[in-house]
Parts: structure tokens; sequence; C-alpha cells
């Protein structure tokens, strides 16, 4: 019964996505296939559906890892930015060289990167008992100034015009295209594996059934020994070392530069992602390919039926909020009946 | 740097911090029940763009700010329902609040790009409004301005002074406590979002009807954020709230006057100090588990099940 | 279960739906020429992307049904702009106008995968076998509202609220101070740089700073109306850009330095419909009528007037050049010597201020 929760949100969306095309004056059957089909018609769109999930599944995946355990890294977003900025450092500091190391080495720094940035929020909540949350989501921001500074200042491509951005990564600090004509980078295998070593840490390890227990009953886990302050670094680090990774591979694949911004806000989308799919690898792989198809058909809407760019967003929303209230129905039984406890006391 | 410089300066940014003041205090009043509503930026951007529309249409200011706030009010309903009677997680349900906002108030905005209001004219009080300094400083504002110095006021005097206040802040620090004694946590949880969401949405609308009277994609541009980190950053304070938002919403203004002058900070180290400050605050409060208790509301963010006790 | 039942039931009636409408196909009729165009903001902007839609609409007009064009607006500028120029030209869009100098690296990849489809990047620098570059001597239309800025000031300060400095605003910012300087040789021009080239917030406040330190004529290298509406409330002079904007300050708008780029649009989109087209490097000014300056304010004095139109009838005969000798750096040095002008490559990687400007531009 629980994975019929994202299906009946996915559905209910797709309905209200009916009733919005109606209302908006469009036909629903046609706006529906430039909406959904369209986009993955071909072997090119299918290519370009991979690469927008790609990012949203690989962080999905460390998000959950932290999920489990109740611990809330808001903070993918600004990871995958500090990802991108030490990765792209190598690449920018190395743009002369050819060497088969320098990828490699950019992924290196991209971990570091994110888990660096991810370790604070963990310092802070371990060391100072500060609220994840807050802290995870003010170094977002924190973070995207930092990649807009050094893309506006030292790291400005000299041959540029002065403008934002930084010189164009070399053949050899770019991922290899899979297969020809389309943009499918190898990027995207890191994210398969990443959805695979995830299955594994979550549902076959021990230090996964850790985090569940301690997500579920903390002080069951307690009890039993496990480490809380353990879980709150792995938790943290797994979102930060994935965003990291997703940063790297956006950069070195389809941007193949430093931009003030490296992301269409996939830290928080991946969120979604990662509630969607019931913080289960093989639901976020699902899930995040239904959010991928959910921004390609934005574009194809505004393309083909002169749909305004918002409408990604509302749909987005929408498949959350609905996921949100399918849960209930499968966590609860609604009962309508007064509270018995409180008889009594009010009078 | 003249006097009168830096009198503009002050009521640059006090007009720059309003918006802050309504979205910080609403959400303060619902983080102090015990729910955190990530969902700010999503109900500004929603209230801004009823608000303008209602202005638009009608010129009528008090329609825009009551559609403006019952916009944002609307929209905090349904994190209400989902986080109060469904029980979801917060986190997961003021995010996708944020999200369907901004993608919602940007469909709603299609035809108003271009629109130009004309915006609300400053109170013109007989004698006090030209007292040669202080008139400008205090006497000039325009009405949404003093009106959230007034909706400040009924913060203090309804936490601080009322017993609703306080019934208020002992569910928000112990929700299970509340609902023995009685009290309904969800029913006044739920009074407490939708006066976040009104509120937010009249930042919003100030946004749109008189700090800049267009409509623009987006135009809280990240204000809902800097809100949140406000309450944070005011240990859950009412008065703090307000020195807080003329602080962070001032940041801007002086960022630009300073390189009007010609010093040069970049405007990114500048833009990031709010974020930073709210970082120490919190590490601040938090590291003394007393402290932190005397602080922020002890459920804050934890969903309450009231079958469960 | 039953519920189980009914769920799986629904599940597979949606599943099949979805299926069944993946095989409505969308017909393309191929006759026309299909046009498209990237934008990088909405056309509401009143800005920079209005003034593209404007020549889209023009050239709708000019070439009737043997065209149909459509637009994507609000692209941002990297990776996901190619995937919707890719989508233009895969769609059977033989023209393609990409809007923004953000766009440049995205066109060239696409255009590579498309050598029959025709491309046409706005304010970029490299060309390609089937991409062509267009821009516009922006700086000409700025001199001319310099003259005018120079006249109406009293306090002889001048503002400019600037996006990124990169050499097309420092242009744009020099040519206005050396159009001021020809009539006021006392004026100052501060510049305040917003780092966005649309954010009305920021853009109203870096208004409002520099009108707070003694600026009463106002221009801008923004997208946004909120200089000239911020103007207009605390009463100063302002010059819009990119389109009239008038109507958001008809107190202070003075003129504004307005983008046409009708007539090249419909001028293109006829040279390859005769299959005439050649990839170039456009760099058109007032005299290609890719510049016009907007009604001038009645408030303007005629002599002003006179002043400004007969400059302009010397830029567009060549017989004046905005950039021409002696023209200094802020230091002194001199960059332009007496009788000479700036070539075009000076110009397109000028990165200096000229005398009168304020202040040191950001690293």
């Amino acid at each position: 019964m629980r994975y019929f929760s994202p299906l009946i949100a996915a559905l209910l969306m797709l309905l209200s996505g009916l009733l919005i095309f109606t209302v908006l004056g469009k036909n629903p059957g046609i706006a529906f296939h430039a909406f959904f089909i369209e986009p993955i018609n071909d072997f090119y769109g299918l290519g370009e559906l991979i690469i927008k999930a790609s990012p949203l599944m690989l962080i999905g995946v460390g998000l959950a890892i932290g999920f489990k355990a109740n611990i809330w890294n808001i903070g993918a977003e600004g990871q995958l930015a500090m990802g991108a900025v030490f990765g792209g450092g190598i690449a920018i500091y190395f743009n002369e060289s050819t060497s088969v190391f320098i990828l490699p080495a950019m992924f290196a720094g991209g971990i570091i990167g994110g888990m660096f940035w991810a370790s604070i929020p963990a310092f802070l909540k371990t060391r100072f008992n500060a609220n994840e949350i807050l802290v995870s989501l003010m170094l977002n921001y924190v973070a995207i100034l930092i990649l807009s500074l050094l893309v506006h200042g030292p790291w400005k491509d000299p041959h540029g015009y002065g403008f934002p951005q930084s010189v164009l990564f070399s053949e050899s600090a770019l991922l290899p295209v899979l297969i020809e004509g389309t943009r499918l980078h190898a990027g995207v295998i890191i994210s398969f594996a990443a959805i695979g070593v995830g299955w594994i840490f979550l549902l076959k390890s021990f230090i996964g059934y850790q985090l569940q227990v301690s997500g579920l009953a903390i002080n069951a886990a307690a009890y039993a020994g496990f480490n809380y302050k353990k879980m709150i670094w792995i938790g943290l680090l797994a979102g930060g070392l994935t965003s990291g990774i997703a940063g790297v591979s956006e950069i070195a694949g389809p941007i193949g530069q430093l931009l003030p911004s490296v992301s269409p806000g996939y830290g928080f989308a991946a969120i979604i992602v990662a509630y969607v799919g019931r913080l289960h690898p093989g639901g976020i792989f699902l899930s995040s390919l239904l959010m991928a198809l959910l921004y390609l058909g934005g574009e194809s809407g505004q393309m083909n039926l002169d749909l305004p760019s918002a409408v990604t967003g509302v749909f987005q929303g929408m498949l959350l909020f609905y996921l949100l209230a399918a849960d209930f129905l499968i966590n609860f039984r609604i009962r309508l009946k007064s509270n018995p406890s409180l008889k009594g006391i009010n009078s | 740097m003249n006097p009168d410089t830096l009198i503009n300066i002050l009521v640059a940014t006090i007009a720059a911090g309003t918006p802050l003041v309504y979205a910080a205090l609403g959400e303060l009043i619902v983080e102090k029940s015990g729910v955190l509503n990530l969902g700010v930026e999503g109900m500004m951007l929603v209230g801004a763009i009823s608000g303008f529309i209602t202005m638009a249409k009608t010129g009528s200011l008090l329609l825009a700010v009551s559609c403006g706030m019952l916009a944002g009010a609307l929209m905090s309903l349904a994190f209400a329902v989902l986080t109060l009677t469904l029980m979801a997680n917060q986190v997961a349900s003021g995010l996708a609040l944020t999200i369907f906002g901004t993608g919602l108030s940007a469909f709603m905005g299609i035809d108003y790009t271009s629109v130009a209001l004309g915006g609300v004219s400053k109170v013109d009080i007989p004698v006090l409004s030209h007292i040669p300094i202080l008139g400008r400083l205090v006497f000039s504002y325009d009405i949404l301005v003093y009106f959230s110095l007034v909706l400040l006021v009924c913060v203090i005097w309804f936490l601080y002074k009322t017993r609703a206040g306080l019934i208020l802040k002992a569910i928000g620090e112990s929700p299970k406590s509340g609902h023995a004694l009685g009290f309904s946590v969800i029913g006044i949880r739920y009074l407490a979002v939708l006066f976040g969401g009104a509120m937010a949405g009249l930042g919003g609308v100030y946004l749109s009807v008189a700090y800049t009277p267009m409509w623009v994609e987006g135009m809280v541009a990240g204000r809902g954020w800097v809100a949140l980190a406000l309450v944070v950053f005011a240990t859950w304070r009412p008065a703090r709230v307000l020195v807080g938002a003329y602080l962070f919403g001032g940041v801007t203004i002086a960022q630009f006057h300073i390189q009007g002058f010609g010093i040069e900070i970049p405007s990114q180290i500048l833009s990031m100090l709010p974020y930073l400050a709210t970082i120490l605050v919190l590490v601040f409060i938090s590291r003394d588990k007393n402290l932190i208790r005397l602080n922020s509301p002890a459920s804050l963010g934890i969903t309450f099940h009231p079958e469960n006790n | 279960m039953k519920q189980n039942r009914l769920l799986k039931t629904v599940l597979f009636i949606s599943v099949m739906a979805f299926i069944v409408t993946g095989f409505i196909p969308l017909s393309f009729a191929k006759d026309k020429l299909k046009v498209g165009f990237v934008y990088v903001s909405p056309i509401g902007d009143a800005g920079w992307t209005y003034q593209h839609d404007l020549g889209r609409i023009d050239l709708e007009k000019n070439l009737g049904d043997r065209v149909s064009t459509k637009f994507i607006e609000s692209v941002p500028e990297g990776a996901e702009a190619e995937r919707v120029i890719r989508d233009l030209a895969k769609s059977g869009h033989d023209l393609i106008f990409t809007t923004s100098f953000g766009y440049m690296n995205p066109t060239l990849k696409v255009a590579k995968l498309f050598p029959n489809t025709t491309f046409e990047h706005s304010t970029g620098y490299k060309q390609a076998k089937n991409v062509g570059t267009y821009m516009c001597r922006f700086y000409e239309g700025r001199y001319l509202t310099g003259i005018v800025a120079g006249k109406m000031t009293k306090s002889n300060q001048l503002g400019y609220v600037a996006a990124f400095p990169i050499p097309e605003v420092i242009r744009g910012i020099n040519a206005f101070t050396l159009g001021a300087k020809s009539v006021n040789p006392a004026i100052q021009v501060k510049v305040i740089w917003v780092n966005s080239w649309f954010d009305p917030g920021k853009e109203r406040e870096a208004s409002e700073a520099l009108i707070d330190q003694g600026v009463d004529v106002l221009t801008h290298h923004t997208d946004s109306t909120a200089p000239t509406m911020t103007a207009e409330e605390k009463g100063v002079y302002s010059i819009g850009y990119h389109s009239d904007m008038s109507k958001y300050g008809s107190n202070a708008h003075l003129t504004a330095t307005t983008h046409v780029w009708d007539a090249y649009y419909t001028k293109v989109a006829q040279e390859v419909l005769d299959g005439a087209w050649k990839s170039t490097a456009v760099w058109g000014g007032i005299k290609d009528g890719m510049i016009k300056l907007a009604p001038i304010n009645k408030k303007v004095p005629a002599d002003v007037v006179a002043l400004v139109e007969a400059t302009t009838k010397s830029i567009a005969d060549g017989s004046f050049h905005p950039f021409s000798g002696p023209v200094k750096k802020q230091d002194g040095t001199l960059v332009v010597a007496a009788g000479k002008q700036l070539t075009d490559d000076d110009l397109l990687g000028m990165n200096y201020y000229v005398e009168g400007v304020l202040g040191s531009m950001p690293k």
C-alpha cells in the first residue's frame, strides 16, 4: 500500500493538469500530449529526460539517507554549488593540461566541496545543537553568492568580454558524451551507480539499518547503542557528497564552464524527489524521471501550447501536495468522532 | 556625507524592511505555536500578485491589501490542512508551498507584467511631517509602514499580555501538555498558520503595490527566506524582528550608497551578511541547552499526533 | 482487498489513456518559413525582450503568410538554452534568433547539428557558416541622450544604474558621459552596479541611492522601468533604455534610447526566403535604423532638440563619431587624439571609464 501513494499523487496531478489545460482553453488531449509525450518522443528527448533526472536522483539518494534518520539537509543547492566551485576551480586552474586525471580530480574536488559545505551544519548541530534545517538553508545562499563572487571576479574569463563566466573547460575537463546525437554524458552513469550504492547502503547495510531505526524510534536507537551524532554526520555528508558530484556533473557536462548559476533549483527539487520516492532508491529513480518530465513538459508546453513558463512550478508543487495528502490516506485511518479524553475537562 | 543623505538612507531602509517585518512577524506567530512553515516566499508572491491585480482593477488600497492577505491565508490553509490535519511532514509541505506559490503567482501575473500602478502616497500630517529632520524621518511614510508598526505592538501585546498568547506559546513549547489540558492544539495552530499566511501576503502586497508598483515574476526575490532567517536571528522576539528587519533590509541600500561613494566592497559579500549573521545567532542561542529552551519553541517542526498521547 | 483492486483498475485505465494519447501526432505545416525567437526575459519586461518582440510582430506583419513565428521567453542562459534552441531547430524552424549574449555557446553547439538552419545571435562575437551575429550601436543613442542630460541637469550630477561591467555597458556609460560633456563640461556621472539585468527592487534602491547623492538626471542599462518610476516619484529626470518608458513617468522621462529590430528582422527573414543569407557580423546604428530616440519631452528647450537632431543626422551620415578625439581616460591619459576616432575593435574591448565618470570599475 505504501507504494501506491506516489501513484495516486501522480494521477491526481495529471487529472488536475487536464483541468488546468481545459480552463486555459487548450484541448486537454493535445495539451497532455505536448506536455507529457512530446518531450520524450524521440531518442534525443529521452536523453534529455535522463540528463535532467540524473542530478535529481543523485542528490535525492544522498538526501534520502539523511531524511530516513530525520536529519533534514535542506542545503543541497548550496552543496551542489560548492561542489561546482571546487571541481570547477580545478578545471580552470589546469585548463591547459590534457591529463587524463583532470576529470577524476574534478570529481574528487566536487566531493570535498560538497561534503565540506554539509559538514558545517553537521558540526553546528552536533556541537552546538543548532537546527540543521535553518543552518543548511542559510548556507545555500552563502554558497551561491560565493560562486557568483568568483565568477564575477577572480575566475572571470579574461577573454570573455567581461561577462560573468569562466573559461570554457578544455576537452579533458569535460564528460564524454555516451551516445551520439544526445547530450547523455558519463555523469549519468554515476547517478545510476548512486542508485545502486544507495540501495545497498540503505537497505542492506548495518549503518542503513541504524539510520532507519534512528528515524523511526530515536529512543529505541539510543537504547540499542546507536550513536546519533554519527548518524547526523553520515546523513548530512551523504547529501553533501552526492550534491557535490552532481555539481561537477553539471559543469563538466551540459554547461561546460562555471556560470553564476549552475543549477535551476535541483537541490530543492531533489527534496521533493526524495520524498515522492518514499526515501527508497528505486522510488527515487522513478520520481526523478517524473520530475524531469515535468521540467521538460513545461518547456514543451511553452513551445507548442503557448503555455507560460510558470506552469512547471505549478505542476511540481501540486505533485508534492498530492503526495503528502495521499500519504495520509496510507498511514492513517480516518475516524470521525470526537476525542473522548476531552470530555469532562472543559466543563 | 551630509545629514540629508543619512536621512535618505534611513528612510529607504525602513521602507525596504517593511515587507520583512510583515512576513517575519507572521512567521514568528506560526513558529511560536510550534509549526515551521517554509513556504513564506510562495505566500508572499501570491499575496503580491493578488494585491496587484486588485489594485489595478479597483484602485483601492484597502481592497488590494485585503485580497493579498486573503490569498496568503488561502495558501497557508493548504499547508495547514496538509501538516495539521493530514499530519504530513512540515518541511516538505513548506517547500511544496514555495514551489507551488512561485509558479502560481507567475501564472496569475502573466497579463500584468507591463502594467504600472501609481504607488501609494506618503502620509502628510499637517504640522508634524514638515518638521525639519524629524518630519521626514518619522512622519512621512506611506500608511502600510505605519501599519506594520501597529502590527508589531499588537503582536507584542498578544504574546506577552494576553491569555491567548500564553496558550499559544505553551502549545509551542509542549503540545502534549496543552492537549492534556484540553486546548485544541490543532485548532490553535490552524489560526496561527492562517495569520502567518495573511501577514506574508501583506508583505507581498507592500512590495508590489507600494515599494515597486509593478509586477514581475518572482519579485519577492528571496525576501521570504530572509524573513525565515530573521525570525531565528531575532530569537523569536517581536521587537528584535523589527530591528533585524531594518538591518537586513538596509544591507542592500547601504551597499548601493557605498558604491556611490566609490568604496569597493563586492556586492556578494554584503548580500551574504544577513545569512551569516543568522547562522551565528542560531549557534549562539543553541549551544546552551537552557538558552535555547528559553528562546525557540521546543516543538518547532515536530508533527503533533493527538491520538498518540 | 477491494481498495487494492479499485486502485489497480484505476491505475491500469490511466496508464492506457497515457499510452493512447501518445499516438496523437502533432502536425506541422511545412510551407511557410518558420522563425523562432529565444528570449532571456519575459516579453512584459518593457525593455530588451519587449523590443525584440516588437521586431518579431513587425516581421509577421511585413511578410504576412510567408512566415510563421514562435517565441519562447524566460529561457535561462546556459545549458537549458541549448535544449530550447535545439527543439526549435528540430521542430522545423529554419531561422532562429537567440537574443542574449549568454546563448552564444549553446547556439553554436546546436548550429553544428543543424547545418541547414540559419541562426542569428544577438550581441555575440562568434560566427559560423550558419550563425551570424548582430548588434546595435547603442552607444550612438547614448551619446545623444547624454546631450539632453547635460543640458537639463541643474546639479551637474548624472546617475547611471548599470547591470554588469561588460564592454557593451561601459561603452554606453562612456558615450553618455561624452555626450553630456560636449554641452556641459562640468557634469559628473555616478555609476551603481546592480549585478543583474532585471531586478526592479534593486534598480529602485540603486536609483534612490543615486538621487539621494544629488543626481537629477538618471539613466540605466538594466531591463525594468524601475529607474524611470523612481525618478518620477522623486521629481527628477530620467532617460529610458530599450524602449520608450514615458508612460511610466510622464514628468520625469526626457527621452530614451530605443532598439529597433523591425527592419533588421524582416530583412534577414527575406534573405533566408530568397536563399541569399550569408553569415555576417552586423553592427548597425542610427543609419541602419536600429537605434532611435524616443520622442523628446516637451520640457526640453527647442534649441537642445535641434542640436540633438543635427547630431543624429551627422552620426547617421558618418560625419560624426561619438568617440572622436580628444577622448581621455579617467586618469588623464589620451585614448583618442583630436581628429581620430576609436576603431570598432577598440570599442568592442572597451574596459575603462572616460573622464567625467566617478569611481572605479569593479574588477
